[in-house]
């Protein structure tokens, strides 16, 4: 109850410090919305469907980009973690691409693949890809080396020792590094759709400036938002508790 | 209290095979391709089950040095013998059961069941672990019958099987449960029934109860000598003590301390069921245990001289293993 109760107070006095803001008129309503003038925008956008295609395609994006950076990074990581040779040259050179932010690849990626889907998930993949791939190494490495021994000595090999063993005894390991990786995967899918239109919802949000409607923008920014959060908290949380029930951990993995 | 009991061949009557010294004395330590000194040896008759010729494992530790773990061990394993191994920490009695298992190759020497040279893990052999080794992400039933699975077993017999093996180890109604809500003592019988169930000649017991508190350690000696009898499987057990050793083995035998050689062979000739707290399991045990401890002695010499804690768990062992001869 005390919880619902600062959720309650915290978030009102933002929403009335917003309201007052917008009432008080420093700036022009078109520059500094009102909060009805954002609902008003994200009802319309839902009302003539732009918002729902917007979203549909930017999730179907994001998962074809999510996915393949999952199974490429898993398949990178066991291998950079189970090869000496490879740990030490391939592994110093992904730490340093993770500095590099994800968008640098959208020129690269604009001429390779031209202007399409295709450089979009690119880019998605190589935002993701990495935070996968290191997480799929640190997960190797931390797990117990009994289960891998177990898992031979009860006659699993190859593919099947990977799947039925390796993959299940690392996931409460790799699970931060997957949510690490779905955080850039969103992000880098958001910032390749504003400098490129082809619908999706980073699209939306640059008509809305080039509408110089704030409300709309600051409407999208609120989708992102929200989409970006329900992954994060309903599949990963849920996946999170998933394996502690199964593991009996306590503090989170 | 159980009939099965009296089926067991006497221990008496069995002839015991003298180990002989197959070692010279500059052949120690020497690390090489295994044929060059290997003594040739006939076959090993058929009652021989698991059948260690000659094997030494040497691994280089942090500081470069190369360590010798295991020197020239010579061992015959009857089928259906129930055999136990003890020798101090740092012994390598673990590691001898990892390379029996097949999870680490030996540096020379020749491991064969039923004369059959070993060569990586096989089912035939299924190794428990001290801290049992099952699969948190599975339900119990799942574990059990995980080797099956990877075997390719169909589901419906796979299913039959699970049950049975956990009623065999009492543990009927947590078919469904997950590894963590089960006492350390289940989770041996768990991991007991999961070897079981893959249909291994050998069962390889790394100290499986030595975790566990004394009463539930009582129980499941009662249990696996139960087990053992009414599935006549071949058993090397790893323990480091001594009684428990007596308590449960048909033939007790003694490593020393770093490197780990077999200094005695126990023949173990007492009527079973045995106990624990059985004068003569006492009385057996103290005569191995006056060995036991000159080599006890010679591992805390060592841990006084190098500093260092003489107790090499066989991961750690296994580990530094495999970084020198990476």
């Amino acid at each position: 109850m005390k919880r619902v109760a600062r959720y309650v107070i915290f978030y009102g006095a933002l929403f009335g410090l917003w309201t007052i803001l917008a009432k008080l008129k420093i700036w022009p309503p078109y520059l500094f919305p009102t909060p009805w003038g954002v609902a008003e925008a994200l009802y319309t956008g839902f009302q003539d469907h732009t918002y729902w295609i917007a979203i549909r395609v930017s999730v179907q994006r994001v998962l074809i980009g999510y996915g393949i950076s999952v199974v490429l990074g898993m398949i990178l990581g066991l291998g950079v973690a189970s090869n000496k040779f490879l740990e030490e040259t391939m592994g110093g050179l992904l730490v340093s691409l993770q500095s590099l932010p994800s968008i640098c690849w959208w020129p690269l990626a604009l001429l390779w693949f031209g202007l399409n889907q295709n450089a979009i998930l690119f880019v998605v993949i190589m935002g993701s890809l990495l935070s996968v791939t290191l997480a799929m190494e640190d997960g190797r490495k931390q797990m117990p080396k009994i289960f891998g021994q177990a898992g031979r000595n009860l006659g699993a090999k190859g593919f099947k020792l990977f799947w039925y063993v390796l993959l299940p005894a690392s996931l409460p390991f790799i699970v931060s590094g997957l949510k690490q990786g779905w955080a850039f995967a969103w992000r880098s899918l958001i910032t390749a759709e504003m400098l490129y239109l082809s619908l999706g919802l980073g699209q939306v949000l640059m008509m809305g400036r080039d509408l110089n409607d704030m409300s709309a923008v600051i409407a999208v920014m609120f989708l992102i938002i929200a989409i970006g959060y329900i992954v994060d908290g309903v599949v990963f949380k849920g996946m999170e508790r998933h394996l502690q029930n199964k593991w009996g951990l306590t503090a989170t993995a | 209290m159980n009939a099965n009991l009296q089926r067991f061949p006497n221990p008496l009557t069995m002839p015991v095979e003298p180990v002989s010294p197959a070692r010279t004395p500059n052949s120690r330590g020497k690390v090489g391709p295994a044929s060059v000194e290997r003594i040739v040896r006939p076959v090993p008759p058929a009652a021989t089950k698991v059948g260690l010729n000659d094997i030494s494992l040497s691994y280089r530790t942090q500081t470069g040095t190369r360590l010798l773990a295991l020197d020239h061990i010579n061992l015959q394993v009857r089928t259906g013998e129930f055999l136990c191994i003890v020798g101090p920490s740092g012994c390598g009695k673990s590691t001898l059961l990892h390379l029996i298992a097949g999870l680490h190759p030996q540096t020379s020497g020749e491991i064969r069941i039923d004369g059959k040279p070993v060569q990586g893990p096989g089912t035939d052999r299924i190794l428990i672990f001290q801290d049992h080794g099952l699969f948190p992400w599975l339900t119990v039933g799942q574990n059990v019958e995980f080797g099956m699975k990877m075997k390719g077993v169909p589901k419906a017999e796979r299913q039959e099987k699970t049950r049975y093996y956990l009623r065999l180890v009492h543990l009927a109604k947590f078919e469904n449960s997950y590894i963590h809500q089960l006492s350390g003592g289940m989770r041996q019988r768990v991991a007991i029934a999961r070897a079981l169930a893959t249909e291994p000649d050998v069962l390889l017991m790394d100290e499986p109860f030595a975790a566990l508190d004394a009463q539930t350690r009582d129980l499941l000696h009662d249990e696996l000598e139960r087990i053992w009898a009414d599935t006549g499987r071949t058993i090397i057990f790893v323990t480091h003590n001594v009684r428990e050793a007596v308590r449960l083995g048909d033939r007790v035998v003694l490593l020393t301390f770093r490197p780990g050689r077999i200094k005695s062979e126990f023949p173990v000739a007492l009527p079973r069921p045995r106990h624990l707290e059985d004068p003569a399991v006492a009385g057996a045990a103290r005569k191995i245990l006056d060995e036991l401890r000159e080599e006890i002695n010679r591992s805390l010499e060592a841990e006084y001289q190098e500093g260092v804690k003489p107790h090499i768990d066989p991961q750690q062992e296994t580990e530094i293993e495999e970084k020198a001869r990476v």
